[in-house]
């Protein structure tokens, strides 16, 4: 087995391809940067010179607004130069391969590339074939990770909740093809969660998903119960295509979240959802707009975590 | 031409022997005493002299896919590697499923005088699982057995046509049992390493079914079918029974499925991108378990060269398969080591089963067979890199191992088609 590709000899972040396999300290000081960026995005000039000259490739090979956004807007407030690149629409295409269009911008001196791909593992591969000086965050690969979200989503619960070692969190439907939730996962239980519960349909599932450390749950009542934390997923409609469940109205009535199932909850429970939502299929509008959620402040804090990895990895 | 190898350690798997002695060979075959002087000696000292090696899958990648390799340099591959005769599947493009075909690749194959090349003919039309193939004609143009190598036969009707059509003949069929619905748009074992990197899985139970359903198939027909690339312990488990009630089936395993699991995936390795995939380290267990008590019958390469641009690509975009010509031998000694069996044991899984297996008097050295040869020096350490593989394809799970046994010499039909100091 190879060394963890994403740290250097000394243990530091050289690039952000998973959460799986960071080490614990490395993790909370990814969340103590991204606390003290929040003051800087809350600044009127917000902006901080730590990657000025750099220059920042956001190469998504599969479409993204959001994520996207918030990558470049965290690079801005880094001062470094952004270029986005929408190659779903571009090179490939034209059958350019991912290792030459990578190559091409690396000589067009690229300092980092923000990479998202429908393909787990794509990242890795580019991590193995650029230069020493260049660095390689994850923006989401396939079903295998989306560590910054996954960040993100640690840095929220720990801003509202403190204390991992008490915690109780339910992730709550397509996990299978869920990037989020095994980054997520992986994050939780890195910081000590005692308790991680999947809940979903047995066709959303991963086999075998209990040896990422969590439990599962058919029944989301039952999962729901004195939880700290709710994250809820998104159900893409092409789901409803294939044989894995018959309809959106069938899963919103069993696994979608409404104010009476989410009173089973703690009554200090924080609702989250990685977005883009689908209001009426896995969340219901109440909940989605009501006093537990923290979708929004979710998205804030986003930027805050992008600029923690982005000047960590590539930062001087 | 006469040749008498002598002084090396002698192991022929057939017939039990393993003693120091001579091995002589006149008109391409092998002799109990030379008629009179030996026109070359060889000197094996130190070394072991075996039957060659019999490879049922390797595929040389002509006609259709030329960038990837040619009939060359997979013949070179496979001397160099002591591998005297081999079968090689029909998923060429155009697959094996015309006579002139067949034909064609013998007849280029004959040319280049390396190893023996024994093609297996297309079960189906365009391997596309609706029509038969000529199988008649193509037995007669050289095919020794029937397959549909990786593409599907969905279609259980024809899947049952064609083994009754072939058993009419009494041609061999061999098949590789998968569901294709079940492993659709699958790229690792449905496990927790699939789970973990976030790849699509092909459950064990997808080879399972397919392979209850071949077996009552077999039951029904009579048809003597060999069962490719095993995967599971569930399907060692079935095939053991099968035997014991005296099915006419035998089956193999790839030589990396006794060594690797999906642990091996490691970051998105894409030479662990194999199929059918590796699976569990229970599985590989079961599979190197086994091979050991004969339940499995023999390992094979399944050679795949795959061009390198083909490999650097995600995990599951990534084409399938290893090169493993040259890795035969020494992967399969490390499995022998491993069992801790003998020589001869470990040596008959790559000669004399197979060729009973291909239906060859090669693989053995009674008087009369076939003079193929392999001379090799079982404890020589050789690291395995892109730069010595002769092969076109360089895609190797095991690139940068150290592995043990280098072939000295191999002889085919009693003439030295490859020699290393």
């Amino acid at each position: 087995m190879q060394s963890n590709p994403q740290l250097n000899a000394n243990g530091e972040l050289r690039h952000l391809l998973s959460i799986e396999g960071l080490p614990r300290d490395v993790l909370g000081s990814i969340l103590d940067t991204a606390a003290s960026f929040v003051g800087v995005t809350e600044r009127e000039v917000k902006k901080v010179p730590i990657l000025r000259g750099k220059s920042v490739f956001n190469l998504f090979f599969e479409p993204s607004t959001r994520t996207r956004t918030t990558f470049e807007i965290a690079a801005k407030r880094l001062s470094a130069d952004v270029i986005n690149l929408n190659i779903a629409v571009s090179s490939q295409t034209k059958g350019e391969s991912l290792l030459d269009t990578v190559a091409n911008l690396s000589a067009m001196q690229a300092d980092l590339f923000v990479v998202r791909h429908g393909s787990s593992g794509a990242p890795y591969l580019i991590a193995q074939h650029v230069k020493p000086h260049e660095h390689v965050i994850n923006a989401g690969d396939g079903r295998h990770a989306h560590p910054t979200q996954g960040l993100l989503d640690l840095y929220t619960i720990r801003h509202y909740k403190q204390d991992f070692s008490r915690l109780s969190v339910a992730i709550v439907g397509d996990v299978l093809h869920s990037r989020v939730a095994r980054s997520l996962i992986h994050g939780l239980t890195t910081l000590g969660t005692p308790e991680v519960r999947v809940i979903g349909p047995q066709t959303l599932l991963p086999t075998g998903v209990e040896s990422l450390g969590v439990r599962v749950f058919h029944d989301m009542r039952e999962g729901l119960r004195g939880v700290d934390v709710v994250v809820m997923l998104r159900l893409q409609s092409e789901r409803m295509r294939g044989a894995l469940l018959p309809s959106a109205q069938e899963f919103f009535k069993h696994y979608g979240l409404t104010a009476e199932k989410l009173a089973l909850a703690k009554p200090d429970a924080i609702v989250m959802h990685p977005g883009p939502m689908n209001r009426g299929v896995e969340i219901d509008s109440s909940v989605a707009d009501g006093p537990h959620s923290v979708i929004l402040p979710q998205v804030t804090f986003g930027i805050a975590v992008r600029m923690a990895v982005m000047s960590m990895v590539a930062g001087n | 031409m006469k040749i008498l190898i002598r002084n090396g350690r002698v192991i022929d798997p057939a017939s039990g022997r393993d003693a120091i002695g001579e091995v002589a060979i006149a008109d391409g075959r092998i002799c109990e005493a030379l008629p009179g002087k030996p026109e070359r000696v060889i000197d094996a000292k130190g070394l072991v002299v075996a039957p060659g090696l019999i490879d049922l899958s390797a595929r040389l990648r002509e006609p259709g896919f030329e960038y990837k390799a040619t009939l060359e340099s997979e013949m070179d591959a496979a001397v160099a590697g002591g591998v005297t005769s081999l079968a090689c599947p029909p998923d060429t493009d155009p697959p094996l499923d015309e006579p002139g075909l067949v034909d064609m690749l013998r007849r280029r194959a004959k040319v280049l005088t390396r190893a023996r090349v024994y093609p297996v003919g297309a079960l189906t039309v365009q391997l596309a699982g609706e029509r038969l193939t000529e199988m008649a004609e193509l037995a007669e143009a050289g095919c020794v057995a029937f397959s549909q190598a990786n593409a599907p036969l969905s279609d259980s009707q024809v899947l049952w046509r064609a083994l009754q059509y072939a058993a009419t003949f009494g041609f061999p069929v061999w098949l590789r049992a998968e569901d294709h619905w079940l492993a659709r748009g699958g790229v690792a074992h449905d496990g927790d390493v699939a789970t973990r990197l976030g790849l699509p899985g092909i459950p064990a139970f997808a080879e399972t079914i397919a392979l209850g359903t071949l077996l009552e198939l077999v039951r029904a027909t009579g048809t003597r079918v060999h069962l490719c690339r095993l995967s599971s312990a569930g399907a060692v488990e079935m095939i053991r029974e099968a035997k014991a009630e005296g099915l006419p089936v035998s089956c193999d395993v790839g030589v990396h499925y006794v060594h690797l699991s999906d642990m091996d995936l490691g970051y998105y390795d894409s030479h662990c991108r194999l199929t059918p995939p590796l699976r569990s380290q229970r599985d590989r267990d079961a599979l190197s378990g086994g091979l050991a008590d004969g339940t499995i019958d023999c390992l094979c390469s399944d050679h795949t060269p795959v061009d390198e641009d083909q490999k650097q690509l995600p995990f599951a975009e990534a084409e399938p398969g290893a090169t493993g010509l040259e890795l035969l031998l020494p992967l399969t000694l490390k499995w022998g080591a491993q069992r801790e069996l003998p020589l001869a044991e470990t040596l008959r899984r790559i000669t004399s089963e197979p060729a009973r297996i291909l239906g060859v008097q090669s693989g053995r050295f009674a008087p009369g067979a076939p003079a193929d040869v392999v001379i090799f020096d079982p404890q020589a350490p050789f690291k395995v890199a892109a730069a010595t593989l002769r092969s076109q394809g360089k895609n190797t799970p095991f690139l940068g191992y150290e592995l043990e046994g280098r072939v000295r010499f191999t002889l085919v039909a009693g003439n030295p088609v490859f020699e290393q100091a």
